[in-house]
């Protein structure tokens, strides 16, 4: 994993009308820039007439800035904000299916047991299993590196979602 | 209260057309939209069947620019989608207030590979303001009003509508709904921001007080804000001179002594230069195109910049503004002239020295060129001039793209808002003939004139056939070169002399026969002692459109230029007064200049370094 990978890494979060051909919207902006989406999160909000979604982009700041200007350009985003890392919760989420031998068992047990506070088996047999993690992307980063010495057969991440910090003023491109 | 109206889709469109004000429509019938010209034939619209679909974009485009109401277009499915895509884009990066229906298949076949088909509003998403895929027939009076909406407001642009043919088939029981013309919608992403906040008001006013070599620096924007009288007021309000950009000629009268013409690439050589020089830039609509600035690093190196725009997007897009004003550029500069007027004049710095400076440069390089000798071919810039001076003075001019387009535009002089017509951001070849026929639909009491390229009438000449059969009069000039000359000219200057591919020859098409063949009235000029009296004929047809063919000298460069990727400050002027410019910088170069302004920005650099 890049050290430095926050250093170019932004995260972007947007409130938008939750309708056909939102998404499309907002990631033709992006991909039409040549620039690579390194997670996209989407979901509907509480109110489901709105969806929320948290795009992590691989874009130097400058140029970011006018990304963000075009997408609240566009008529179903009703509200932009780009969020630094120090400013923001971030969570994600991972399904991970390790196979395992009878020699190894006990060292993938003692991986689990050590992220005991943010993993969880689904699901176990006798030769693989199964287990759910939620937390910060660097966390995610370092269970994937603990599994990856076992047979990882899938490692299938959500995409980051981030809200800004309570009491942390971040500049919001809000329709008014 | 009357009862509710039980309309289906396709009437349910043309009486949604109808409720916005509508006029007229610029189409082309086809398998999908069949069912929406049947109950066109009962409506009260105006319908101009084009000859092809890109020519309905361009009419819609040349009607908006003309009246500032949104062009209208309605075609089919699939090729016809596809062939309205580069008006679409072209309304976009001009800001052109258009409003597209096409067709598209049923929505049970969407997704099929079925006759006709394509992903329309995946094509057109991002050369559209905003697109629509309509799912259900009482969902089209409300998406007609947000279109017209979206459309006409904020900064201007295309919206496309794609209606499968299912919910305008009068056959289907389920098209039909009580009709019901609903409110502008609240759209909860789309609030443009018009009126600016007053402190940046202020703060700009307080820099263009404080200037003592400002510009006003015009674009489109002013004339989408139908702002050109407050421009004047503010202009002579404050002495600035001002220079109008391709999309704001007009927005500002030529003939005006505050006036410094067209900047950028072919711009004029006060109004580039004045730029160059300035301390402050009021930018106000415009936004910093890679044809103005030149290379955007030395461009306009001692300026601080105001820029005015009713989209934020454009502040710092290109050039980071030391004052952002967000708001409509009428609004913006009523709130300036009524701050300044508060100030009083006293509270301006003296900025004679500048307008002395900027008046010599006018008088040393105003636009020149040379006469072409009997028999060698007509020089384009004299029959601009004899069109500009044998035409009523409220013509509309409508270009094409190439050196016409930059002859027209230097050599017209444009005193009146919205009398000049062209396709400036996209660089559309074949505009002219199909924007001049929307603009004549607008503005029927007008002479429209198209000065149009003999390549670029090549590309969309069969609209003068709609033009004949609808009586629509417009006139044409085709300047015909026998070249691609913009291309020929930089082929010249920057590929070696290597001409590749840009001999179209002047003999074919035979013009005249072509034209006639369309039902104009067609006329053949070689000598310049027969421009005048073929002008004049051309000026006193009324009844039908007229195609004036132009034989002009093969070769003729447009300057001044500015090449690509060069700086400003480096512009090229007309050969007969190239030397005398290099003189003038190579003195100021070896001499720091006893007024105390840097001439340019290469100067400043040599000194700096030196």
């Amino acid at each position: 994993m890049n050290p430095n990978r926050e250093l170019s890494h932004h995260t972007l979060v947007a409130l938008v009308e939750n309708r056909a051909g939102v998404l499309a919207r907002v990631t033709d902006l992006i991909a039409r820039r040549g620039y690579n989406i390194i997670s996209l999160a989407v979901a509907p909000t509480n109110d489901d007439s709105l969806s929320r979604i948290t795009i992590v982009v691989d874009v130097e700041k400058a140029p970011l800035e006018q990304i963000v200007k075009q997408l609240f350009k566009l008529i179903n985003v009703i509200e932009i904000a780009e969020l630094a890392p120090a400013d923001a919760i971030t969570r994600e989420l991972v399904l991970a299916t390790v196979e395992f031998t009878p020699e190894n068992a006990a060292a993938l047990d003692d991986v689990l047991a050590r992220a005991a506070g943010h993993v969880l088996v689904q699901e176990r047999t006798e030769t693989s299993l199964t287990v759910s993690a939620g937390g910060s992307s660097a966390q995610i980063d370092a269970l994937g590196a603990a599994l990856s010495v076992f047979s990882v057969v899938h490692f299938q991440r959500t995409g980051q979602v981030a809200l800004p910090k309570l009491g942390q003023s971040v500049p919001i491109m809000r329709a008014r | 209260m009357t009862a509710p109206e039980r309309l289906n889709g396709a009437e349910a469109l043309i009486k949604s057309l109808e409720m916005e004000g509508v006029e007229v429509v610029f189409g082309y019938p086809g398998g999908a939209i069949l069912p929406v010209y049947d109950p066109l034939l009962d409506g009260k619209l105006r319908h101009v069947l084009v000859r092809h679909e890109q020519g309905a974009g361009h009419m819609a485009e040349g009607y908006a620019h003309a009246t500032g109401r949104p062009g209208v277009c309605i075609v089919t499915s699939g090729p016809a989608a596809t062939n309205i895509v580069t008006p679409l884009a072209d309304a976009m990066l001009d800001s052109v207030p258009m409003v597209c229906i096409t067709g598209q298949v049923s929505l049970g076949a969407i997704g099929t590979d079925a006759f006709q088909e394509c992903d329309t509003t995946g094509i057109t998403r991002s050369i559209t303001k905003h697109n629509y895929l309509v799912t259900r027939a009482q969902d089209i009076p409300g998406v007609v009003r947000e279109a017209f909406h979206i459309a006409t407001t904020g900064r201007p642009g295309p919206v496309l509508i794609d209606i499968p043919k299912d919910l305008v088939d009068a056959n289907n029981p389920d098209s039909y709904f009580d009709f019901d013309w609903p409110e502008v919608p609240e759209l909860p992403g789309y609030r443009p921001v018009l009126t600016p906040r007053d402190d940046v008001v202020t703060e700009a006013v307080d820099l263009m007080l404080a200037a003592r070599r400002p510009v006003l620096y015009v674009g489109g924007g002013v004339l989408k804000a139908r702002g050109a009288n407050v421009v004047l007021e503010l202009a002579e309000m404050l002495g600035i001179p001002v220079v109008t950009t391709l999309m704001a000629r007009g927005a500002f009268p030529d003939d005006h002594e505050l006036c410094l013409g067209m900047p950028g690439m072919h711009g004029q050589f006060t109004a580039i230069t004045a730029i160059q020089e300035c301390d402050l830039l009021v930018a106000m609509g415009s936004r910093f195109d890679d044809r103005v600035t030149g290379k955007v690093a030395t461009f306009a190196p001692d300026a601080k910049v105001i820029h005015v725009d009713i989209d934020p997007a454009e502040h710092g897009k290109v050039r980071l503004p030391q004052v952002a004003v967000a708001g409509d550029c009428r609004i913006v500069m009523e709130l300036m002239v009524e701050e300044i007027k508060q100030r009083g004049p006293e509270a301006q710095a003296d900025i004679a020295p500048w307008r002395q400076k900027v008046s010599g440069w006018q008088e040393k390089y105003p636009l020149t060129y040379k006469q072409s000798a009997p028999g060698e071919g007509l020089k384009p810039q004299y029959v601009v001039e004899r069109l500009r001076d044998l035409s009523p003075a409220d013509t509309i001019v409508c270009s094409g793209v190439g050196q016409h387009q930059m002859f027209a535009s230097q050599y017209w002089k444009f005193n009146y808002p919205y009398t000049w017509i062209n396709s400036g951001g996209l660089g559309t070849m074949g505009f002219a003939v199909p924007a001049a026929v929307g603009a004549k639909v607008g503005m029927p009491d007008r002479t429209v004139w198209a000065i149009d390229g003999d390549g670029c009438f090549q590309m969309t000449a069969q609209e003068l056939i709609t033009a004949s059969i609808e009586r629509i009069p417009i006139k044409v000039a085709i300047m015909n070169n026998g070249n691609l000359g913009m291309v020929r000219q930089w082929q010249q200057l920057f590929y070696d002399e290597r001409y590749s591919e840009v001999e179209l020859g002047q003999d074919l098409p035979n013009y005249v026969q072509w034209a006639q063949s369309m039902g104009c009235v067609a006329f053949r000029v070689e000598e310049t002692s027969e421009v005048d009296e073929i002008i004049e004929r051309a000026n006193a047809i009324n009844d039908r459109p007229v195609v004036v063919e132009f034989r002009l000298v093969e070769e003729e460069n447009v300057y001044p230029m500015v090449s690509a990727g060069a700086s400003n400050s480096d512009v090229i002027v007309d050969p007969s007064q190239q030397a005398a410019l290099e003189a003038e910088r190579a003195a100021k170069a070896t001499d720091q200049s006893s007024d105390g302004f840097p001439t340019s920005i290469a100067d400043t650099h040599q000194n700096a370094s030196s």
